[in-house]
């Protein structure tokens, strides 16, 4: 039911961030100032912000970024943390206390303060964002693959790859990662409601997307100068942020408890 | 237990040390010169040469990273670029603030969490069960940075019962709290619930009811007591997501805390005070976690043990 649910919010907001400019056919650029902060209408289903910009054309835009920001940092750091927890795991030794350690280092950073620190210093934007959350979204999926790969490899299936002949390249490709993969999956799922969360968190403080490009954390912080006068600013990329990060922690939860009933209580 | 907190120390050391050479090396990924960045493209050469040389910038390397870790261990962290006093001193001015919020929240998150995972275990797999976890995962999914100003639309704006922002009394305090407490108070449930349900299905349990002790009793003074371990743990290890948290609610509420104080150091550049700031919250972090494991090992025998 959980996975269900949480595929339809899922699949609805692909669908916006992909058919956004036919669902509003307003640029969520162009500003009528005369109609600045005017509530929901029939010619403006969401309103229009302080600059009298469309909100539903803004927060489809928006979408897309939250969308391609939470793929291109679940990408990378899954990718990244995928070859260094197997090398870790299947090699060990020397190796693996090198990448365990840079672990410990990365892990001892609470959240998102290592990324508003990258973010801080490289400037605010859009790419800066994405290699900031996948500086620290990496050790995650390696501390995960290397355990994995440290139980596999003593595992009878590899010791006969090995007598074989197989190298580790083909043993870590073909036996470790695939008995890792569907931990990996649920840990993307979730990774993705996380980069979407820490994006609009960025966004929000100002080191993120920056204005005019439309982000659902930067129209939130737009949205705090009006919360007197026009609170469908705030609340509107808000229920949007919500309603996505649920529908991934949905699918998320949904999956693991798939892929490990036990913890399916 | 005396070998474990040794062994547990003594792994802190390198991370320590790993987060201090992090951090360090923060200043030296400010894209082109960090002192020009901080001055801004008006600056003129001379002022340029001058600020690189107050920040040390015009030595070597080695000599740099030395002087930081000297600096660190003496708990001097250098000066504020807009203040002009010690880092070390900015921070402690902020200090109270932000472990006044940050002690709030926790609480807010204890009193709402704890019934909350006890009756849903209890209640399993019925509708108070559902209801409550399905709360649990709104909040977890609800950014703070949108919860904030909801709050403040509801209970400052609409209904005029809380100031919207500042400090100065305890009604400045509720919002903020309840705000950085709520993502806290999710996964606490979650937590409290699997745990009590774990000790449910242990026979203590059900000899205690045999014995004629109520439900309520029987949950109340044997299952929960005994499923606290991992819930200590837990708010231990989710200290450090608070303290992240007081960044963005501190700027929200605009609460005088360590978390505003970084926000407003990287809009100005100072990059000293962004390091202080980065290093402290980690640093804190870092213990925390620290004594977390300490009283996890304490608890748990079986922890040192392995």
């Amino acid at each position: 039911m959980m996975i269900k649910i949480g595929l339809v919010i899922v699949c609805i907001a692909i669908a916006a961030a992909l058919f956004g400019p036919v669902i509003s056919p307003y640029d969520p650029a162009g500003q009528e100032l005369s109609r600045r902060l005017e509530p929901p209408s029939v010619s403006h289903p969401l309103g229009l912000d302080e600059l009298g910009r469309d909100i539903l054309a803004r927060l489809l835009s928006g979408a897309r970024i939250s969308l391609l920001v939470g793929l291109a940092v679940v990408s990378v750091s899954s990718t990244v943390g995928m070859l260094l927890g197997s090398i870790a795991g299947y090699f060990g030794g020397r190796i693996d206390d090198v990448i365990s350690r840079v672990v410990d280092v990365l892990m001892a950073f609470p959240g998102i303060l290592l990324a508003i620190a990258l973010v801080a210093v490289l400037g605010p934007s859009l790419t800066h964002v994405v290699l900031a959350l996948s500086v620290i979204g990496w050790v995650g999926y390696a501390r995960l693959v290397r355990g994995q790969a440290l139980r596999t490899r003593e595992l009878d299936f590899v010791q006969a790859a090995r007598a074989l002949g197989a190298g580790p390249a083909r043993i870590v490709i073909r036996h470790v990662l695939p008995s890792a993969l569907p931990a990996v999956v649920v840990q993307a799922t979730l990774g993705m409601a996380g980069a979407i969360i820490a994006e609009a968190s960025l966004s929000f403080l100002g080191l993120g997307v920056q204005p005019p490009t439309p982000s659902w954390g930067t129209m939130l912080d737009a949205g705090r100068s009006h919360l007197f006068d026009a609170p469908h600013l705030t609340v509107v990329p808000g229920v949007a942020i919500a309603v996505l990060v649920l529908g991934f922690n949905f699918l998320g939860d949904g999956l693991r408890d798939r892929v490990d009933p036990k913890l399916a209580r | 237990m005396l070998r474990y907190l040794i062994r547990r120390l003594l792994l802190t050391i390198p991370v320590l040390f790993g987060v201090a050479t992090l951090v360090f090396s923060l200043i030296h990924f400010v894209p082109g010169d960090p002192a020009q960045s901080m001055l801004g493209e008006g600056a003129s050469p001379q002022e340029v040469t001058a600020l690189r040389h107050s920040l040390g910038l015009d030595r070597p390397l080695l000599t740099q990273y030395a002087s930081f870790l000297g600096g660190v261990i003496r708990g001097d962290l250098g000066m504020s670029f807009r203040y002009g006093t010690p880092v070390t001193r900015e921070i402690g001015a902020r200090l109270y603030r932000t472990v006044q919020l940050a002690l709030a929240a926790m609480t807010v998150a204890l009193i709402v969490a704890l019934p909350l995972g006890i009756v849903a275990a209890v209640f399993r797999a019925t509708v108070i069960d559902h209801a409550a976890m399905t709360a649990a995962l709104a909040g977890i999914s609800m950014p703070n940075f949108w919860l904030g100003p909801l709050l403040a639309i509801l209970f400052s704006v609409r209904l005029g019962w809380l100031p919207v922002a500042g400090t100065g009394t305890l009604a400045h305090l509720v919002l903020p709290a309840v705000t950085l407490g709520a993502a806290l108070a999710a996964i606490l449930a979650r937590m409290t619930r699997a745990s009590v349900l774990e000790e449910l299905r242990e026979l203590y349990v059900l000899a205690a009811r045999a014995r004629g002790l109520s439900r309520s009793r029987a949950v109340v003074r044997h299952a929960f007591r005994n499923s606290l371990i991992p819930i200590v743990t837990i708010v231990g290890l989710q200290f450090g997501a608070v303290l992240t948290g007081t960044i963005i609610t501190e700027t929200i509420f605009a609460w005088p805390g360590v978390g505003r104080l970084l926000i407003q150091s990287i809009s100005f550049r100072d990059y000293p005070l962004v390091q202080g700031c980065i290093l402290f919250i980690s640093v804190t972090y870092v213990f925390v976690n620290l004594v977390t494991d300490l009283a996890y090992g304490w608890l748990d025998p079986r922890i040192r043990f392995e």
